[in-house]
């Protein structure tokens, strides 16, 4: 129990008492929430920004004169230089709002359409979730640029090897999710995007899944985008970031057109508005870019090192635990990964085990996961998925093993 | 029997469970009951859409019934599955188009009703009612 006392850092029993939705009860028991790599539970501190909001000072930014409009735009571009801090981008206006990982990635995608062209190559990753496939499958269509594919191994590692042999100077783009959401791996993307660079490739690294656990470093990553949603950290959903190197979003053309993103407007010529509002078109969720900056600043006052830690050693619990139960197969073990479990037993549909941890109070993932691909390299149709935060405890992973087997107990 | 009795006599073996878990653990054993469809029809014309887990519905006329047959990779899906053909099938198609789905609810399975619930019950139960359409317009 050394190890316990160790990451007492992290206060759990003061921490869940920010999150209401901690104490409700599901089907008659008490929710044991595991589905945190879909969307993270909000503390208590992002309501009340949310609250604040709309109590006093709900207004329209950057174009009104009056006082509300004034504090909205204020705290709205607060918001945007904690992101800037949190992920230590060079400027703030490297930082574009968007409503989420998906618009971040589509509005690259979107940009790079008019730079490729028939011969270029984008390289994507076998672990990819479906909105890092499709945008750039939708973009190689368009341009006549070649999709192609860094493969995995069955530890659910990507084999960096193939990598190294598929790069070459075709190569325009390269798309790698910083952690996998099927499989928890946290892929090694310092690395990645050093061979990319050196072959004269642009590099967005997808980091939904790693922003709730790891505080990425875009400048000594010297990625050139980077992107995320708010809600995988406890803040609000339909709001994320899209951070890209100044040159390279003064390279990209706008993405959508609108008010917020021009200059002069005749019917003539219009010239577009400088960074970051180039990308913002329209009245943005301004509510929820505050409450963006509310969630850096709860996970930041715990403190990344101290949420990894943690986690790490849930991980660690839950995954000995259900080594225990026989037929057990866990799907990604790689040396490094997130506080993510996908797992499968004896071939029972993950959709039977799902259903009935959920009688049980218990909300984790099955299915595919938005990552058909990595399914077909393990020839499954999908798994059990079980992510941790750091609002978790061993005594839920406890009530959870005791499910499980009741589970199983019930399907065998 | 008609589908009404069917229901009601599901309705009754339902009856006689005090929690969810013996309820589901009936209808895992329901499951294992459920008339299997011919390997042969097990293709993607008779997957039903909507669901997490694989669900093949088939339908024959014998005379002037419908006769369902079925299966799912998923067990719980094949025990809400056999239910259905339970009540559904061997019945003449205009019957189960006008038949209503309330049992379900009353059999405790209330949140398999939903729309969005994964498991496509209300597909299947629109599927079926498909194949009694069909096969009634091919009665007339």
């Amino acid at each position: 129990m050394s190890q316990s006392t160790q990451v007492s850092k992290i206060d759990v029993a003061t921490i869940r008492q920010d999150f209401p939705i901690l104490d409700r009860k599901v089907n008659g028991y008490p929710l044991v929430y595991f589905d945190n790599a879909a969307t993270a539970q909000t503390p208590k501190q992002v309501m009340d920004a949310i609250v604040d909001y709309y109590s006093n000072y709900n207004a329209n930014i950057h174009r009104g004169v009056h006082a509300l409009s004034q504090e909205a735009t204020d705290k709205y571009e607060q918001a945007r230089i904690k992101i800037q801090r949190h992920f230590n981008a060079e400027h703030a206006h490297e930082i574009i709002m968007t409503s989420g990982t998906t618009h971040g990635i589509n509005l690259v995608a979107n940009g790079f359409s008019s730079l490729l062209k028939e011969g270029d190559e984008i390289l994507v990753s076998a672990m990819e979730h479906h909105s890092n496939i499709v945008p750039w499958q939708m973009l190689a269509e368009k341009t006549g640029a070649r999709l192609k594919v860094i493969p995995m191994d069955e530890k659910g590692e990507l084999v960096l090897s193939e990598y190294r042999n598929l790069i070459s100077d075709r190569t325009k783009l390269v798309f790698v999710n910083h952690v996998s959401n099927a499989l928890g791996t946290v892929n090694p993307i310092q690395e990645i995007i050093d061979i990319a660079h050196a072959a004269g490739a642009a590099v967005l690294i997808d980091g939904a899944q790693a922003s709730p656990h790891i505080k990425a470093n875009v400048q000594a990553l010297d990625v050139d985008f980077y992107v995320v949603s708010a809600h995988k950290m406890c803040g609000p959903t339909g709001v994320g970031m899209l951070y890209g190197k100044q040159e390279w979003l003064e390279k990209l053309p706008p993405y959508q057109g609108g008010g917020e993103m021009i200059a002069t407007v005749s019917f003539e010529k219009t010239t577009y508005a400088g960074l970051p509002h180039k990308f913002e078109a329209g009245t943005p969720n301004i509510c929820g870019g505050i409450a963006f900056g509310a969630a850096l600043d709860y996970m930041n006052a715990i403190g990344f090192e101290e949420i990894a830690a943690y986690e790490e050693e849930l991980l660690h619990y839950a995954t000995s635990k259900l080594k225990e139960i026989e037929g057990v197969k866990i799907y990604g073990e790689a040396s490094e990964k997130t506080a993510v479990i996908s797992f499968n037993v004896n071939g029972l549909h993950p959709y039977d085990i799902g259903t009935l941890l959920d009688k049980m109070g218990i909300a984790v993932r099955t299915g595919h996961h938005c990552a058909q691909p990595v399914m077909d390299f393990f020839k499954i149709p999908g798994t059990v998925r079980a992510s941790f935060a750091f609002y978790n405890t061993k005594e839920e992973i406890d009530t959870f093993m005791e499910a499980l087997k009741k589970a199983l107990m019930m399907l065998q | 029997m008609t589908i009404q009795e069917k229901q009601n006599e599901v309705i009754d073996e339902f009856a006689m469970f005090d929690d969810w878990m013996q309820r589901y653990e009936y209808m895992i054993e329901l499951g294992k009951s459920l008339p299997l469809i011919d390997e042969k029809y097990k293709i993607e014309e008779n997957l039903i859409k909507g669901c997490q887990s694989k669900v093949w519905v088939h339908a024959e006329l014998d005379g002037d019934r419908l006769l369902f047959t079925a299966d799912s990779d998923a067990i719980i899906t094949k025990g809400i599955v056999a239910i259905l053909i339970r009540v559904f099938s061997d019945q003449h198609p205009s019957q189960i188009i006008d038949a209503d789905t309330q049992f379900i609810d009353e059999i405790g399975l209330k949140e398999h009703l939903s729309p969005t619930r994964a498991n496509g019950l209300v597909s299947m139960i629109k599927q079926l009612k498909m194949y009694a359409l069909a096969y009634q317009t091919q009665l007339n």
